[in-house]
């Protein structure tokens, strides 16, 4: 049995906890404004607000509904458009706005935009209409051209500056004590008899097999609390495998590490998947272009394994892909937790993502870097033909000496693929045009992307060349 | 004025296909759809099917009562597959079952057996093998060969452009409900309800006066439910009829993106000769339209690409010849330009080729063969030109040299990133391009209590008709908007409607309406005459007061609509309206096909990151032509909208198949539509100043399709920055230009 609060409603459900959010609201509850676009998290049509107690309050994320399994609503608090709608048929001011600025056409989409703007409305830290926009980031509308979108979310962040108001009915002050009363913490099961198939933010498993784990009690780890929180530990930094997306971007341990954390994981597909997609569930679907696992390969970030019997053993998360599809690991095994060694001043990380679509989009090549590199002063600097910037033309007249360095691609092989021949190459090196043309020589010889949807071998291995020269423009300016 | 839906929209209540309420019995159906896009169908086998849990009824062609044919201009589509297949994804037999989950689980049982046979995806090599569709048509104007002959500069050469998934959020769908005497009652979220009811018709045996079709609104259509709804609701009419209850079938995305047809992909030929002040002298283009495997809507849009291959510009020798070519693609249908954007981006090639190999912008050329007052179309319609003052007021108001300018300097000085710069003028023809078409019937019901009902054969996608034909009734009436309500298009009130395209609905359906309130407005002041002792010249009425000789009385809608009543005066209105003064020779191929054109001018900028082959849109601004616009929050809504559609046609928008015929981007994870942040950084619109009068309802010029087109400007400017980078590197007219296009154009040689 799974209990939660939907909108106001205490729930308490038998039926298979692999079924939908999104199924069970609109089909079991009658809950229709909650809508079906794609039924894989690309269109944000099904957009709902989840509500998690930590301490004594209840934080609000963006999720879509239709890769979200019951087990995952498990104590939460499920908010639909009618949990947000004001019950005298008027407005909230998210709502006001978006009929304001004309923000609805044909209105199938509006709902999605409604719920991500009110969760976007929900705390009470500051606003920018930049926040607001990037908080619609995973929801699509094919009517507006989003102009009108964007200065809906423009008027509601001048709204919240002048009365704070959260756009939230009542019924919402009462929730965290209805939660702490009523709702215990949901327990890992452990063991032999514990259930597959594993499930983490179902972002990938329900895209890929809907119709299996719809009627499946597959075992939640997405909420375990075990498995979650991003440690700083000195030399290595340690994260639980069911960290999110989100809980990265979040986090200040992260964020003082790598400078351009949301610059990069803004690439990673959008606000209500990054609220869902845990770190081992990226691992673990192997795919070959796996955002977050070519990010730690560059890294070289270790992985904890738990096997059903209680034992643990490391791994290199590299060592985990044998081929496609093909992990180091046993079906019961749990990733419990991703290391990696802490980088200092003297490391230098980058990571490119170029896809069809900027934002919102699997890569078509995907490639992260870090190097840890020694200046000395330069002996026959020269400045660069063109100028991009103030900053550059600044730099330091320096040479840079690669003591370290990792390197990762996705794309351009059957796994997520650490360039072991190239990371080796550029250690000893210097920072310059000849040892980017040479490691790009090398990487060709290590890649073996095929022709797909999302782009030609040739277009891969031209981008992926591009896309190394990209990291040490962005990262030196040459 | 805002649209009418916004209220239920923003609270979740309005209601689509997939939340009507059901009836209690309601069965769910689903498709078997062919794997393969070419076969003889030689067995399927249904057994295992038919067993299966839950399942209710399997059907395959057999079992069709009426005839298995749903195609609306050529009988050459059949419902289900019947012998051979022409598509993958072509519906081969429909499951019944007590639910969806367990009608897919059926749909999984059924085995064919099938000798495959060699696809064609290709529409040159389908016309190379005299496979079209409907005989070629041709324009033709003065004399091109001649002409050729006088120019001082000739250019020719090859252009693509791909095809585009419509990609309403609301997939299709429809509901069935059996009613007496074995009558039909259909939702659908369709845009042509009568077609709808005549495709239904035709598979179920049943005369139009047995089966009612109901549309409350669509999730979006863009063209893409104006002939492809027919299927879907077919569908549940045959289950429904041979089962006896009511069945339902909503599409899956990823059923939707695989088994309906999309935007037309063309190859074209063009050839264009100017003189040496770069007048265009002569024009021959031929086009290899993409129609997929059944006509669908292909031979008008094809039509529609003729009419509109010199855009804006006058070209007084033109040969235009178009095929419609048959392959095994999904059939091809209506989308948001119905074939004029691919006409227009092959002139617009021709110019940018022509300017490129002469070292001008093609702006200039562009400009200097703008159409004039007085000069003719192709088709022998003499313009009512705004395309001049379209440009002159945009230029006044954006200086697009200067705009060239801030690139070209931008450029001199960035290693890595370059701008571009493109101008798009643009002239749309507004009608049905088949003349029979442009009729339209509205009823309207003023009810006792003063409140107003509308009816029309209008449907409700979003692009705001429902609100501007509410505008016509209140401002009629002189009442306030919130009095009127648009019901349900519904073929029992509205009878034989065209369907909602063409942009052309407002204009048809409001100006319907604007009769029939004008209608019931006469009598209604003949009343108020009497009660006011006046004449029923001297009779106004404004804020739902009446008013004599522009003075207020006190007598109010409310009494004046009850008076009447109690007079047995009749207070309901069906009335016609036929658009005026159009016609269409297709013997000649010449004629007035259009009530008007719509004109504009856009200037787009684009910057190109030309380390990753990724560009962003920085700007859109254009100088619009809407008439007098009666509803600008909704028409900038038509114009912003259709402008990010144009864009994602012509750019991240890449509908992909295989050799074989298989759809590779049959998903939104790997089709790819604008989101907010692939937008253009700004859109300015300007209206277009002008006081002719025009056929439009209210003056208001049509405005769903037009804009579409100023996104053809994109791939132009995608193209200058590229070839600012590397401009020795020969790049084809190829659209979309997605990044994978753009980096291969900037290092391949």
């Amino acid at each position: 049995m799974i209990e939660f609060i939907l909108n106001d409603q205490d729930i308490s459900t038998d039926l298979p906890s692999g079924t939908t959010v999104l199924d069970y609201v609109r089909y079991h509850k009658d809950l229709k404004g909650t809508k079906i676009g794609c039924r894989e998290g690309d269109c944000g049509a099904c957009t709902i607000l989840v509500g998690e107690l930590i301490r004594e309050e209840v934080r609000y994320r963006t999720m879509t509904s239709c890769l979200m399994p019951l087990a995952n609503a498990a104590g939460k608090h499920i908010v639909t458009i009618e949990g947000i709608n004001p019950k005298d048929g008027s407005l909230t001011p998210v709502q006001q706005a978006m009929i304001d600025e004309s923000g609805t056409q044909c209105g199938f989409c509006t709902v999605g935009f409604v719920m991500s703007l009110t969760g976007f409305c929900i705390d009470e830290t500051a606003k920018t209409p930049a926040m607001g926009i990037s908080s619609v980031d995973g929801n699509i509308c094919r009517c507006t051209g989003y102009k009108s979108i964007e200065r809906a979310a423009e008027l509601v962040c001048r709204q919240l500056a002048d009365s704070n108001s959260r756009s939230v009915p009542n019924y919402f002050a009462a929730i965290p004590q209805r939660l702490a009363k009523h709702y215990g913490l949901p327990r890992r099961e452990t063991g032999p008899e514990a259930a597959v198939p594993l499930l983490g933010g179902g972002t990938d498993v329900y895209v890929q097999r809907p119709d299996q784990l719809g009627q499946a009690e597959p075992r939640p780890l997405f909420y375990d609390d075990e498995l979650r929180g991003i440690r700083d530990l000195g030399d290595i930094i340690e994260i639980g495998a069911s960290a999110t997306v989100t809980d990265l971007l979040e986090s200040t341990v992260m964020q003082s590490i790598f400078p351009d954390l949301c610059k990069h994981l803004k690439l990673v597909s959008s606000t209500p998947i990054r609220n869902m997609a845990t770190l081992a569930g990226n691992f673990v679907n192997a795919s070959p272009i796996g955002d977050m696992t070519v990010w730690f390969l560059a890294l070289d970030s270790d992985i904890a394994l738990e096997s059903d019997d209680g034992s643990e053993r490391t791994l290199p998360l590299r060592n985990l892909y044998r081929g496609y599809k093909d992990l180091d690991k046993q079906p019961k095994e749990i990733i419990t937790k991703i290391r990696f060694p802490r980088l200092g001043s003297d490391f230098y990380f980058n990571f490119e993502k170029v896809c069809k679509r900027t934002y919102l989009d699997i890569a078509t090549v995907n490639t992260a870097i870090s190097l840890r590199v020694e200046t000395t002063p330069a002996k026959d600097w020269k400045p660069p033909a063109l100028m991009e910037s103030k900053e550059m033309a600044a730099l330091p007249k320096v040479d840079h000496l690669i003591t370290n360095a990792h390197v990762s691609a996705g794309g351009v092989a059957p796994v997520p693929l650490y360039l072991k021949e190239t990371s080796s190459f550029l250690i000893g090196r210097n920072v310059d045009a000849g040892t980017i043309e040479k490691a790009n020589e090398i990487i060709q010889a290590e890649i073996s992307p095929i022709s797909d949807v999302r782009g030609s071998a040739e277009y891969k291995r031209l981008l992926l060349r591009q896309l190394f020269r990209a990291h040490f423009y962005e990262l030196f300016g040459i | 004025m805002r649209n009418l839906d916004s209220h239920s929209h923003v609270r979740g209540e309005s209601i689509y296909l997939d939340d009507i309420p059901l009836i209690h019995g309601t069965l769910y159906a689903c498709v078997f759809d062919s794997p393969v896009a070419h076969a003889k169908l030689n067995t399927i086998d249904v057994r295992d099917a038919e067993e299966s849990e839950g399942v209710v009824r399997v059907i395959t062609a057999k079992n069709i009562i009426g005839e298995n044919q749903i195609g609306g201009i050529v009988p050459d589509e059949p419902l289900l597959a019947d012998g051979e297949i022409h598509f993958q994804g072509m519906p081969i037999a429909i499951i019944v079952a007590e639910s969806e989950t367990l009608a897919r689980k059926a749909a999984k049982k059924i085995k064919i057996d099938i000798e495959t046979l060699e696809p064609v995806t290709d529409p040159r090599i389908a016309a190379a093998n005299g496979d079209l569709i409907v005989p070629p048509k041709q324009f033709i104007l003065g004399n091109s060969p001649a002409a050729f002959k006088t120019c001082a500069h000739i250019f020719e050469g090859r252009t693509e452009t791909n095809g585009q998934e419509h990609l309403y959020i609301e997939t299709q769908g429809a509901y069935a409900i059996p009613a007496e005497n074995g009558g039909l009652k259909i939702y659908s979220s369709t845009q042509g309800p009568t077609a709808v009811q005549r495709a239904v018709c035709r598979v179920t045996g049943l005369a139009m006066n047995e089966v009612e079709v109901d549309v409350q609104r669509l999730g979006g259509g863009f063209g893409g439910k104006e002939d492809q709804a027919n299927a879907w609701a077919c569908i549940t009419a045959v289950a429904s009829q041979l089962t006896g209850r009511p069945v339902k079938y909503a599409l899956h995305r990823m059923e939707d993106m695989r088994m309906t047809g999309k935007r037309h992909p063309y190859s074209s030929d063009f050839r264009i000769g100017l003189d040496r002040d770069l007048k265009i002298v002569a024009y021959d283009v031929t086009f290899y339209q993409n129609a997929g495997a059944s006509a669908d809507l292909s031979p008008p849009v094809l039509e529609r690409t003729l009419f509109h291959c010199t855009n804006s510009y006058f070209v007084p020798n033109v040969t235009a010849t178009a095929y419609s070519c048959r392959t095994n693609l999904p059939p091809n249908t209506a989308f948001r330009g119905f074939g004029g954007p691919q006409g227009m981006f092959v002139i617009e090639t021709a110019i940018a080729h022509a300017a490129e190999k002469l070292g001008v912008p093609a702006s200039e050329i562009q400009r200097k063969n703008l159409i004039d007052d007085g000069q003719r179309f192709p088709y022998g319609q003499k313009a009512e030109s705004e395309a001049i003052t379209s440009w002159n007021q945009g230029n006044k108001k954006y200086d697009f040299s200067g705009l060239q300018k801030e690139a070209e300097l931008f450029n001199t000085s960035s290693r890595y990133f370059k701008k571009g710069v493109a101008m798009m003028p643009v002239c749309f023809g507004i009608s049905f391009t088949k003349t029979p078409m442009n009729q339209a019937r509205s009823l309207v019901h003023v009810y006792s209590d003063g409140s107003v009902a509308v009816s029309t054969g209008a449907v409700e996608m979003g692009q705001g008709v429902n609100t501007k034909i509410a505008q016509v009734a209140a401002k009629v009436f002189g009442l306030p908007i919130e009095k009127v309500r648009l019901q349900t298009t519904n073929t029992l009130r509205i009878a034989n409607t065209s369907p909602t395209a063409a942009s052309a609905a407002a204009d048809l359906n409001g100006k319907a309406t604007q009769l029939a309130c004008e209608a019931v407005l006469t009598r209604l002041k003949e009343v108020a005459a009497e009660l006011v002792e006046a004449e029923a010249g001297a009779i106004t009425l404004v804020d739902s007061v009446v008013f004599r000789d522009g003075e207020k009385t006190d007598l109010g809608w409310q009494r004046l609509v009850m008076e009447s009543h109690l007079r047995r005066v009749n207070l309901s209105e069906h009335a016609h309206y036929a658009t005026p003064g159009i016609n269409f020779d297709w013997s000649t191929a010449k004629g007035h096909p259009f009530a008007y054109h719509v004109y504009g001018t856009a200037v787009v900028g684009v910057t190109v990151d030309c380390l990753r082959g990724r560009y962003e849109i920085d700007y859109v601004k254009c100088c619009h032509d809407f008439g007098s616009s009666m509803n600008t929050a909704v028409d900038n809504g038509q114009i912003e909208g259709g402008i990010v559609q144009g864009i994602g046609w012509m750019t991240i928008e890449e509908v992909v198949y295989d050799p074989d015929g298989k759809l590779r981007s049959s998903a939104l994870s790997t089709y790819k539509v604008p989101d907010i942040y692939s937008v253009p950084k700004t859109i300015e619109i300007l209206p277009l100043e002008t006081d002719r009068e025009n056929l439009a309802v209210f003056n208001s010029k049509a405005v769903g399709e037009p804009p579409l087109m100023y996104g053809i400007a994109a791939y132009f400017a995608i193209r200058n920055a590229v070839r600012a980078f590397s401009p020795e590197n020969p790049l084809a007219f190829k659209a979309p230009f997605t990044p994978e296009t753009v980096l291969m154009s900037l290092y391949q040689s």
